[in-house]
């Protein structure tokens, strides 16, 4: 049981990374990974929004829809959901915690339309986990989209520096930077299952 | 006629000059993940395009219905509906579409271009011109794929439109490159060849876009983000403004 979980949240961190791999939030990504220091509250509030979400979509899912026979309204209700909860936990941060606003709170709206924190919520559905294999996923595929946040916010402050040809100057390096980025992570496919074989 | 000519620019500007991939730079995350072989290019190029014009069309019926404050949520439940609505009908007509698109079908809710278009076109315009924008947009956007997923299933897997029977029917089912099809360049259909690749089209796009008088193609970051007027990010934050993000 235990030895499964651990499993989940290393596939979710290198072999599944959420933006390398499969491609889920690549704007955020590409928009707030040039400093380090927005590159981390960035991937916090990720990690919390992604890890809520699933903690409250899980039983809506499970006792009211699933149990209805309304499968199909799954995505205009998580997206709702999500939606209302970074608004709330927006406005509760902002009145309770501002110290902690001020960090994270700043990041929360760009969240909503994020497509790694539907898509987690979709891929927990689509994998059939139960709600601990949920939550690992989401906080593993947080965790997974700061190691590449972090990453490449090192590969960009070494790109500054750096003579490019004058047409591949801009998003063109970018992308091929993160292209050798996410292929230094296709290594890592075959390790986390062998450790677990 | 003067309306008539305004409708032509709104259907081409979508295309080429401001193509929503290639040089507004949004819906980067299905151009990079569907692109792996031209049919599920093309599928997911539609089914955007589907909901695109429909949510296009609703938002601006009801522009002077759905009040300022709560537009956004509005907005994302019309465009939920229809990302529901083509969900159902790839699922029971083209079954093998599902498979490919997987979790990246429901994902055109949270797609920047459609909320995008809805905030900065059909929240403003008339119903036919925004069904013309939404119209040209798509066509930008599923063009945008194609050469994507043209170039990675070429290079990858040494095919031309696999398997595009299953989405339009006909005899015709793709062909085989000679050589390429024995040694395929698999990282091509793989992620870091999903990267590579976007990076070479834009760098093409910016050079073609140079010879022409055009500005390269920047990530907007907050500018073209639809939160942007609820976000507080910019303001408070050097980290979301444009000078920032021009990469």
């Amino acid at each position: 049981m235990a030895k499964e979980l651990v499993f989940i949240f290393l596939t979710m961190i290198f072999a599944q990374n959420f933006i390398l791999q499969k491609f889920l939030g690549i704007c955020p990504f590409l928009g707030v990974s040039k400093k380090l220091n927005t590159a981390v509250g960035m991937s916090l509030a990720v990690i919390f929004v992604m890890a809520l979400s699933t903690a409250v979509t899980y039983p809506i899912n499970k006792y009211l829809l699933v149990k209805n026979d309304l499968e199909y309204l799954q995505t205009i209700v998580f997206i709702l959901v999500i939606a209302a909860l970074v608004q709330m936990v927006e406005i509760i941060l902002k009145k309770y915690i501002p110290s902690l606003y001020n960090s994270l709170g700043i990041y929360l709206p760009l969240i909503t339309t994020n497509c790694a924190v539907l898509g987690v919520v979709t891929l927990n559905i689509d994998n059939g986990y139960n709600f601990m294999q949920s939550l690992i996923c989401a906080v593993g595929g947080g965790v997974g989209f700061m190691v590449a946040m972090v990453m490449f916010a090192g590969v960009r402050s070494r790109l500054e520096s750096c003579d490019i040809p004058k047409f591949l100057k801009g998003l063109p390096i970018t992308l091929i930077a993160a292209s050798l980025v996410s292929l230094s992570f296709l290594g890592f496919a075959g390790v986390v299952d062998n450790i677990f074989a | 006629m003067a309306e008539k000519k305004s409708l032509g620019k709104e259907l081409t500007k979508g295309i080429i000059l401001e193509n929503p991939v290639l040089r507004l730079v949004l819906g980067t995350c299905p151009t990079l993940a569907t692109t792996t072989s031209v049919t599920s290019a093309l599928g997911m190029g539609v089914s955007a395009s589907i909901v695109l014009i429909c949510s296009n069309i609703v938002i601006s019926a009801l522009r002077k219905v759905i009040p300022q404050k709560v537009r956004i949520p509005a907005y994302i439940v019309i465009i939920a509906s229809f990302v529901t609505i083509v969900q159902m009908l790839v699922k029971a007509f083209v079954p093998v579409l599902d498979e490919q698109l997987g979790v990246y079908l429901p994902l055109i809710v949270v797609n920047c271009i459609i909320l995008g278009r809805a905030e900065a076109f059909a929240s403003k315009n008339g119903v036919l011109s925004s069904a013309v924008d939404g119209l040209g947009m798509g066509i930008g956007f599923t063009a945008a794929l194609f050469v994507m997923g043209t170039v990675r299933e070429i290079l990858g897997a040494g095919t031309f439109m696999a398997g595009i029977k299953d989405l339009i029917g006909g005899t015709f089912n793709g062909f085989d490159i000679p050589f390429l099809n024995e040694n395929p360049m698999l990282i091509f259909v793989l992620a870091p060849g999903g990267f590579f690749v976007f990076g070479m089209v834009m760098a093409v796009a910016n050079k073609l876009a140079e010879s022409k008088g055009q500005p390269k193609a920047v990530l907007h970051g907050c500018e073209n983000c639809p939160m942007a007027k609820t976000c507080s990010i910019k303001d408070t934050h050097e980290g979301c403004n444009t000078k920032e993000a021009e990469a």
